[in-house]
């Protein structure tokens, strides 16, 4: 029993920090190897359009590519001109682009595909109006899938870019 | 007898015998499945010499014969089945006793030890011939390094029964892997060849990537995340110190390779979404860009001699492999079969490439000459990447992910004929290996 509840602990813990904290993969301020846990606190409510929750479930934090493409789709501009409107109205955030691969390539050149694919991303957000420095990149290439299955459905979420927001500068 | 062993890998050998070609295009290569016999040998226990070094030289017996078992390529015969019994490391073999058993190589030994050092000598005997295979050799080191002591008697006999250079005297850098797949925690760790002695270098807090050896061993470069983004890193290995290698803003640095001068490192930078091969000269800071297309070019591999570098491009639409001059370039695209090719790694040999190769949605590891021809896959799987050459040149070792949810990484091992795939016995999960040279 000990063991389920742990388990539902930690779905629980993902869920609620889901992809909005920067530094949350190692490296940077203090979290251990992954995602868990340490995430929730800064997001504030969802309801508050000035918080970074409500970038990440309203605005919308991602947008996802085809296999071995950086080009974004249609849906990709419609959720980044969000993105970029959302930054003109909160210029104390600042954001890292990070860049995904699915598991489905070797492991340096999916680190160079996340990052194609993160700069697609911060490009057009500047053609979009937002100030270059207010704007990092990292790719993390397949080494942080979101959905952990091997199947289509799962690499589809994988290969994306998600937009982390927080107040102060980036560098 | 001892002959026929090394006309069989003389054979199994792709520089001498092309594999079998299939017929419908040059590089379509079927994985050769032959089974090679296996020479047998008989290792009793090495000798004592004194009393306390009875549990040493046991130890040390086991070793050996593990090392050549291991290879594929030879079968001991176990010591219930032994006739004769040696009784002094310097008395007449009895030929007769070893042939009765069909005993073909003979490997004895014998130990001492004031309690702090050890010595280990050994005489091989090729039994068919009734002669010795070479001079008695004597080892000596440290009561802590017994393995090494071991791995170099191993070498030894592998090296005069295949003559063949020796591999097990030598150690692996690899990534230590824990933790959920959408969570991993990666360590880099370093261990002896056979998974013994492992060491962890980093702690799980940041992702490493794919650490390499220095051509003499005493440092490893890799890629981390602790700054929150990919850098380039050189860690000594006997200080255990560490520096950044490349740390400009805004951009991303990783696949640091060692030029076999020592001073060269090669690696990826990426920037505005572009990623490409610089080289960094490390005693005066010096860089130069090799590489200047658009397309992302990375996994750099120096051949041997310094003068050229395998790597991987999209440039084509696909990743391929490509061959430049050292100091970059127009480059040479040597991989034309069907699917990509990624991770090349240049023989200690000189004259072939090891690769990634992925197509119709599975993954092997395969081989080829430096001009792209006599391509052969050595392995099959959902996910096989990253080969690494034993310092002989006649051993891979990668990395192999199992799918789904559950899947880890595991490394392997394979003979470059593709026989003898062996999973590595690492201390958990692992990927990304780096094999280092023979070790002094």
């Amino acid at each position: 029993m000990k063991v389920i509840t742990k388990s539902l602990l930690l779905v629980g813990a993902l869920a609620v920090a889901g992809c909005t904290d920067p530094g949350r993969f190692g490296g940077g301020a203090g979290s251990v190897g992954g995602g868990f846990g340490d995430g929730a606190g800064g997001l504030g409510s969802a309801s508050d359009p000035r918080s970074p929750a409500y970038f990440q479930q309203t605005i919308g934090d991602r947008v996802l590519f085809a296999v071995d493409q950086s080009t974004l789709t249609p849906e990709a501009i419609a959720v980044l001109d969000g993105q970029a409107q959302w930054l003109f109205d909160n210029p104390e955030f600042t954001a890292i682009i990070e860049g995904h691969a699915d598991e489905q390539g070797t492991r340096e050149y999916n680190v160079a595909l996340g990052a194609r694919r993160a700069n697609a991303v911060q490009e057009y957000l500047v053609s979009r109006g937002v100030a270059p420095n207010r704007l990092r990149t990292v790719s993390y290439g397949k080494e942080r899938p979101i959905e952990i299955c091997s199947t289509e459905v799962c690499y589809a979420q994988n290969r994306r870019a998600v937009t982390v927001v927080a107040a102060g500068l980036t560098s | 007898m001892l002959r026929n062993l090394l006309l069989l890998l003389a054979m199994a050998s792709p520089l001498i015998a092309p594999p079998a070609i299939a017929q419908d295009g040059p590089l379509r290569i079927e994985i050769d499945e032959g089974v090679i016999e296996p020479l047998p040998f008989a290792a009793p226990t090495f000798i004592a010499e004194t009393p306390r070094a009875a549990v040493l030289a046991e130890e040390i017996t086991r070793i050996v014969a593990a090392d050549l078992v291991g290879t594929g390529l030879f079968r001991e015969i176990p010591r219930e089945a032994h006739i004769g019994r040696v009784t002094s490391f310097n008395s007449p073999v009895e030929y007769a006793d070893w042939r009765a058993i069909n005993a073909q190589a003979l490997v004895i030994g014998a130990v001492n030890t004031d309690g702090t050092n050890v010595t280990v000598k050994f005489r091989l005997f090729d039994v068919f011939a009734n002669a010795p295979l070479g001079d008695g050799l004597q080892f000596g080191g440290n009561a802590a390094n017994i393995r090494r002591l071991a791995h170099k008697v191993a070498d030894q006999v592998y090296s005069r029964i295949t003559g063949e250079g020796g591999y097990f005297d030598s150690r692996v850098v690899y990534v230590a892997e824990s933790g959920p797949k959408n969570a991993r925690q990666k360590r880099l760790a370093v261990m002896d060849y056979d998974g013994a002695n492992t060491r962890y270098l980093t702690d799980a807090a940041s992702i490493v990537l794919a650490p390499r050896f220095s051509p003499n061993g005493d440092r490893v470069l890799y890629t981390s995340y602790e700054t929150g983004f990919p850098r380039i890193y050189a860690l000594d290995l006997n200080r255990l110190t560490r520096r950044a290698l490349d740390d400009q803003p805004g951009t991303m640095t990783f696949a640091p390779r060692f030029a076999p001068d020592g001073n060269t490192v090669v690696f990826s930078l990426a920037q505005g979404g572009n990623t490409d091969i610089y080289a960094l000269n490390l005693s005066t800071g010096a860089r130069q860009r090799l590489t200047s297309a658009a397309s992302i070019e990375t996994a750099p591999s120096f051949s041997p001699d310094g003068r050229f570098i395998v790597y991987e491009s999209d440039q084509s639409g696909t990743q391929q492999l490509y061959i430049m001059s050292a100091n970059g370039g127009e480059a040479r695209r040597i991989s034309f079969g069907k699917g990509r090719y990624g991770t090349p790694v240049w023989s200690p040999r000189g004259d072939q490439i090891a690769f990634t190769k992925q197509y119709k949605g599975r993954f092997h590891i395969g081989v080829m000459r430096t001009d792209g021809s006599e391509e052969r896959l050595l392995t099959a799987s959902f996910l096989d990447e990253g080969p690494t050459w034993a310092p002989n040149g006649r051993v891979i070792m990668f990395t192999r992910e199992t799918a789904g949810a559950g899947g880890a990484p595991a490394l392997y091992s394979v003979d470059i004929t593709g026989r003898n795939l062996r999973r590595v016995a690492t201390q958990g999960a692992g990927s990304d290996p780096a094999w280092s040279p023979l070790l002094p």
